[in-house]
């Protein structure tokens, strides 16, 4: 179980690809199999919950302490002892939020916001699994339990909202998409790489994971062409049978070195008869083009060239930053409920001490008048009881509803720690302790700009 | 009291359209259910307006332009529902829906008083050879939509210009195979209406066929669709040149329907 104590913050220690470089990003990563996430909770004693993400483009603690200051140096204590670097090295290149600031990157980067290609849909199942393994390792609790929950369905909400993942934003993508807005389904469609090189192995391997029938490789070396068309699991044949091959085929991914048009009109349009006029649709992604520009030009048949595929690139993540806007917006509405809901969590043990000290009075009074009054009948006795109990409710429905409302507002520690004085709350000592209320006020004042922003 | 309800169905079909069009926009997918109920809601109330004038009138309401354009739209509404609950063509609501409304204006333009029928009219071939012509029109229509959504996404992709309509409207491949699909059907009906008005002529006049305007621009149209499936089954012909061919086809289709009755006047000739 994760360690209790009833007044946490939430703070978030990282690096990402935009503050660190991968050598130190490697250096501060923990590989499932060797330091699972109980390895480091065991080396950060002041912190109460743990959720450690470590993916290719970031490192980062999630946690959840009582003692923000403390956790800080225990974990750059940790990093230093795994990392070999040093202390100021590491700090150098770490980002550190507490409080909101935190929460609203933590949905951040499950929506995708924070990744190197914006919208990538990886970093939700890294994170997801990060969770899964803390708290498989007891080391995830109330909070952090509820903060990523509610990041995950942030991050779907933006999903479905926004089109921020929509659009195809590397050259193969792209090529899928549009074979699919000219073909429709790819199911039992036959495509041909002609020569072999890496961006056309990949648009191949995407073509597959979409359904494609039928892959033929085609290489001025025969032996390429079986090496290759054997990992990506097609035929393979010659560029001498191209011609034939073609009739059959309906998508085109050219990659070859030649020096000149591999590829010329004429033929292309020799074959759209026996090929009964089926759409053909070409990505030439070689630099010298390998197919004639013409060849846009024939019926049914379509012709992508690398710079067109770039531009289309090019537009899609401009889209996306657009989309990027919306979800922030999304964003900022989703860490304002959580903060109201973090904030509602250290007013609820006042409000139960406040009704638990209220009900033990009422009770204790109520025994030792009724020893007094013993003439009184089994009625009367109810009707005093029941009087009892609508005073001590009457007396505190307000300051109750008060607390409720308040709390979002402004000076909420002052007023939780002076009702506990005021009331003499025991046991809430650690809950709404004075240095507590000097900290929390004097942070305030560090946070005033952020927080007029939030509310 | 059928006119009132025609008006109901009048704008209804508009407010359906407006859906359409705010979902092509936004791609709120929930305003085109919203457009496609309303539609049916529509198609609904025009049944009604339709069974009204044919009890009113006594005879299947199929013979004043009114009449004619209003079965018109309904059946295009009709094919456009059944199609899109089999086939949920992306965007096909915003090329469909302005066309029913066109034909309901055209509906609404002509006077819709309820005349006895003249003799010549009097049998039962009428509702058939009308109806079934009629029914192929609104197909035909369907395949023109597709046809020119087909254009416009071609024309994107060739260009390279893939934004606006190009990301709203569905892949080549499909509105080609969907266009067939409704010339297929359109196609048999057009005949089908060309056969039974034959029967119907030689029952009527005493000759199948009589070289008057509208039949001779009836087997202009007829050839002009047979040639396109032609060359569509055997040469495999699709795509652009298929599309143009609907087009030019569906032209001379409306010439048929409307423009000889206007302007060759002979015994086809709508009351108004």
């Amino acid at each position: 179980m994760p360690r209790r104590d009833a007044s946490k913050d939430i703070i978030l220690f990282g690096v990402n690809y935009k503050t660190a470089p991968v050598e130190v990003r490697e250096r501060l990563a923990l590989t499932r199999e060797n330091r699972p996430v109980r390895f480091v909770f065991e080396r950060l004693p002041s912190c109460q919950e743990l959720v450690f993400l470590s993916t290719c483009n970031r490192v980062e603690v999630i946690a959840a302490s009582s003692n923000a200051r403390k956790t800080r140096e225990e974990i750059l204590e940790f990093w230093k002892g795994i990392s070999d670097m040093g202390l100021n090295a590491i700090e150098g290149c770490c980002y550190d939020y507490s409080g909101v600031s935190a929460i609203r990157h933590v949905f951040r980067v499950a929506s995708s916001l924070d990744s190197m290609v914006v919208g990538e849909p990886q970093i939700l199942g890294q994170m997801k699994d990060a969770y899964r393994l803390s708290l498989e390792e007891g080391c995830s609790g109330q909070l952090l339990n509820k903060l990523m929950h509610k990041a995950f369905s942030v991050a779907k909400k933006i999903r479905t909202e926004t089109r921020i993942a929509s659009q195809a934003v590397s050259i193969s993508y792209a090529a899928v998409a549009l074979a699919k807005k000219i073909f429709g389904e790819l199911g039992g469609k036959k495509a041909m790489l002609i020569g072999a090189g890496e961006m056309a192995e990949i648009a191949a391997q995407h073509l597959k994971t979409n359904g494609i029938g039928e892959l033929v490789v085609a290489n001025r070396t025969l032996e390429r062409a079986v090496e290759l068309s054997r990992t990506l699991g097609g035929k393979a044949i010659s560029l001498e049978e191209l011609d034939d091959a073609l009739i059959g085929t309906d998508i085109v991914i050219s990659s070859t070195g030649a020096p000149g048009v591999i590829i010329e009109k004429d033929r292309i349009k020799k074959i759209m008869r026996p090929r009964r006029h089926r759409l053909l649709f070409f990505i030439d992604i070689a630099v010298p083009r390998d197919i004639d520009p013409g060849v846009n030009d024939i019926d049914n048949v379509y012709l992508f060239d690398i710079d067109e595929l770039k531009e289309v690139v090019e537009e899609n993540k401009q889209e996306r930053q657009k989309e990027a806007i919306k979800a922030e917006r999304i964003i900022e509405a989703e860490v304002i409920k959580f903060q109201s809901w973090l904030k509602s969590l250290d007013v609820v043990p006042v409000i139960k001490g406040l009704q638990e000290k209220a009900e033990s009075i009422r009770r204790r009074e109520l025994e030792r008048t009724m020893k007094s009054l013993r003439h009184l009948d089994e009625k009367d006795v109810l009707a005093v009881e029941r009087l009892t109990r609508s005073l001590v409710g009457k007396l505190l429905h307000d300051p109750i509803i008060y607390l409720k409302k308040g709390a979002d507002m402004e000076d909420r520690e002052e007023v939780l720690y002076m009702i506990s004085r005021l009331f003499a709350l025991n046991g809430l000592g650690q809950t709404v302790s004075l240095e507590d209320y000097i900290e929390n006020k004097a942070r305030r004042g560090k946070r005033a700009v952020s927080s007029k922003g939030d509310c | 009291m059928d006119r009132f309800v025609f008006q109901l169905t009048f704008f209804t079909y508009i407010a359906a359209t407006a859906g359409y069009f705010v979902n092509l926009i936004t791609l709120r997918r929930e305003v085109e259910k919203i457009a496609t109920c309303i539609l049916a809601g529509g198609l609904c109330l025009h049944t009604i307006s339709i069974i009204l004038r044919w009890t009113y009138g006594r005879h299947a309401p199929l013979v004043s332009f009114y009449d004619v354009f209003s079965f018109l739209a309904w059946s295009l509404c009709a094919a456009f529902l059944l199609f899109q609950a089999g086939h949920k063509l992306k965007a096909l609501g915003a090329f469909v829906s302005p066309v029913i409304t066109l034909f309901m204006i055209l509906s609404l333009m002509h006077p819709n008083r309820i005349l006895p029928l003249p003799p010549a009219l009097q049998s039962f071939w009428l509702p058939v050879h009308a109806s079934i012509s009629i029914i192929a029109y609104a197909l035909l229509t369907l395949s023109f939509c597709i046809s020119i959504m087909y254009l416009i996404q071609e024309h994107h992709i060739k260009k390279k210009q893939l934004g606006g309509l190009f990301k709203r409207l569905p892949s080549l491949q499909v509105l080609d195979t969907m266009a067939e699909k409704c010339l297929k059907i359109g196609f048999p009906l057009l005949t089908l209406g060309i056969i039974t008005g034959s029967i119907w002529a030689e029952q009527a006049w005493g000759a199948y066929w009589s070289w008057d305007p509208k039949e001779t621009w009836s087997l202009i149209t007829w050839l002009l669709y047979a040639a396109l499936l032609h060359q569509r089954l055997t040469v495999g012909w699709r795509g652009r040149k298929s599309a143009y061919m609907t087009i030019i086809g569906y032209l001379t289709l409306l010439f048929t329907f409307i423009g000889v009755t206007y302007l060759l006047p002979g015994a086809h000739s709508y009351a108004t």
